[in-house]
């Protein structure tokens, strides 16, 4: 969505700094100029609310570096220090760890909204791909973030997961103690969790940087896929969006204060309350709820394919999971964009919604009984739904007529049905 | 002679000295980066005092048949189990075409010291520690992912892949043991 800058320096200062680094021009260009369709819904401010996440994660996890100690025999000690003794702290520690719910709660929903409108389809493939690669930074984050209080679920969350690199065939061993730093998990890991835990939200910072780079190109995608087709679509950012956004990121901080000030413990797990102790696993680990729908297809996988064993089997589709997201751009050939104009997709889409939601409550039920034979049901159609659906439903669905413009599906829907031009538009 | 070569370089783009300079210090270069990275990735890999807690001494004679202990040994947890003979004879009862890892259970015992069970203690599907004297073969039950492990510590059920690891280990003396 290229347009020509409307920057005009307001005064000698701001002239002197445009000639020598244009960063005004570029801010207003960017952050208050930018064309942003004006039909967009409220699914599209969860970007903003996931930028505001990342602030609120930084500068909370800023505070908190200030006050932990990441020793296996000071860790757990200091976070209970802090919710007890650091003046504010029960809250700022409160705000970070549930922050990383909230986070993770409005990532999954833009995440759905993409995969709902078709925003991963050309000419946005580098876009989805590198909102692929924030999620994957983000659960490598959260997971060492998880660890770092020490407790008997943050020792074990280490444990099974570091495990899991332990199934890669021969170089598997060599590559965990590399990454442990010992033969179990000890105090080498939790320090490396820690120092890379501050390192690694500065790198998702740097490529949410290049995502709305990458999103500023062609510009935002909208509910009705239909590209923008003139200037008259479109509204600036600022203030439209921005009044928008703030007010959507203030609806979202309603729940996020409910369980900072409410429930801070709500989401995490008792047995984190208890410290470390590599003795003794707990009866029933479960990791936070945001990981269990990978950690239900980790586990689903418990019998051997071929000559790969049930393990390598497991770490493969837990993998293969999140990998087979990269690709999606290429797995769904309809030309079609939004879900709203594919009256098949729609069933399949919104099957894939329960589903995602049945493995976040199988991954966290028992590895036992009727719960194992439906999370290896759920893990099929997981996988279905991208490598059979996906690539197959572009070819045999007829989708529905879509409107010429954004502009004539906004006036349609003030319009009587007789009269909706929808109806007389082309297929696309 | 030497006009000659130097009017055919200016003709044609043969690889020159140029080139050569370019490959040679990019190769230079390249050596130069991961000389460095090394000693960067290698200081993640176990320090001296991690390794120097490599051997251990144990001694035997406090546990009762029927009990077991869990020590420690490189940070990571063994089951020492004194087996009772009703187990010893169950294991030894299982035909190998039955098990996902075959391995008898002289194989995982040491002659003469058969009622003596020494395992790393952490499952082999993803490290949990299993529970004692349960599960379905009188053996170990993991609650992580419910494997289960028979009374010499074989995979019989479940997503592990392999038995439970036995560590080197010898008997010093009939109730000394050391491992590693």
């Amino acid at each position: 969505m290229a347009h020509e800058s409307s920057y005009v320096p307001g005064n000698a200062v701001e002239k002197w700094i445009d000639d020598r680094l244009p960063i005004i021009r570029w801010s207003k260009e960017h952050l208050m100029d930018y064309p942003t369709p004006k039909n967009l819904n409220y699914w599209w401010t969860f970007g903003a609310i996931l930028a505001f996440m990342l602030v609120v994660q930084i500068v909370t996890g800023i505070v908190l570096a200030m006050h932990y100690t990441p020793h296996v025999s000071l860790a757990f000690d200091s976070v209970e220090h802090i919710r007890r003794d650091v003046n504010g702290g029960r809250i700022l520690q409160a705000v970070h760890a549930v922050g990383a719910s909230m986070f993770f709660a409005a990532v999954y929903i833009h995440m759905f909204r993409g995969l709902y409108f078709g925003s991963y389809k050309a000419p946005r493939e580098i876009l989805w791909i590198l909102g692929v690669l924030i999620f994957v930074l983000m659960v490598t984050t959260a997971f060492m973030g998880y660890v770092l209080p020490w407790g008997q679920m943050s020792f074990w969350a280490a444990t099974v997961i570091t495990n899991i690199l332990g199934a890669i065939p021969v170089l598997g061993e060599p590559i965990l103690q590399l990454l442990r730093g010992g033969f179990a998990v000890d105090n080498a890991t939790l320090n490396r969790f820690f120092s890379l835990h501050y390192l690694l939200p500065f790198v998702i910072a740097a490529v949410v940087a290049l995502h709305i780079w990458a999103l500023h190109v062609p510009g935002n995608n909208n509910p009705i896929g239909v590209e923008v087709k003139n200037s008259r679509e479109t509204v600036p950012f600022h203030p439209y969006y921005t009044m928008k956004d703030l007010y959507a990121v203030v609806l979202f901080c309603i729940p996020f204060a409910w369980f900072v000030f409410f429930a801070p413990d709500l989401l995490g797990h008792p047995d984190n309350y208890i410290m470390a102790n590599s003795q003794v696993t707990p009866t029933h680990i479960v990791p936070e709820w945001y990981f269990l729908p990978f950690y239900a297809i980790l586990r689903a996988i418990d019998f051997n394919i071929f000559f790969i064993d049930s393990k390598l089997g497991g770490v493969i589709f837990f993998a293969g999971a999140i990998l087979v997201l990269f690709f999606v751009p290429w797995l769904d050939t309809s030309k079609v964009r939004s879900g709203s104009f594919r009256p098949v997709f729609k069933w399949f889409y919104w099957l894939f919604v329960i589903n995602f939601v049945m493995l976040t409550w199988l991954g966290s039920a028992p590895a036992e009984g009727i719960y194992v034979l439906i999370a290896k049901l759920c893990t099929a159609y997981y996988f279905i739904y991208f490598l059979v659906v996906l690539p197959l439903l572009g070819r045999f669905e007829k989708p529905r007529p879509l409107p010429e413009s954004i502009t004539e599906s906004v006036l349609a829907k003030h319009k009587a049905p007789v009269a909706q031009p929808a109806a007389a538009a082309t297929t696309h | 002679m030497a006009t000659q070569s130097n009017l055919a370089h200016q003709d044609a783009p043969q690889p020159g000295r140029r080139d050569f300079l370019y490959v040679a210090a990019g190769a230079v270069g390249a050596v130069g980066v991961a000389g460095v990275a090394w000693p960067l990735i290698n200081q993640l890999n176990p320090d001296a005092s991690v390794l120097a807690l490599a051997s251990i001494e144990f001694d035997l004679s406090g546990i009762e048949e029927g009990q077991s202990v869990t020590i420690k040994w490189r940070g990571l947890p063994v089951f020492v189990r004194h087996r009772t003979a009703a187990e010893i004879e169950e294991a030894k009862a299982v035909p190998l075409n039955e098990l996902k890892d075959p391995e008898t259970d002289e194989q995982r015992t040491k002659q003469g010291h058969e009622q003596w069970l020494i395992m790393i203690a952490n499952c082999t599907h993803l490290g949990c520690i299993p529970v004692g004297e349960s599960g379905e073969y009188d053996g170990w039950f993991c609650p992580c992912h419910g494997s289960v492990y028979d009374t010499a510590g074989r995979i019989r059920k479940g997503p592990a892949p392999k038995n439970l690891v036995v560590p080197p280990y010898e008997f010093v003396s009939d109730t000394l043991v050391q491992i590693g």
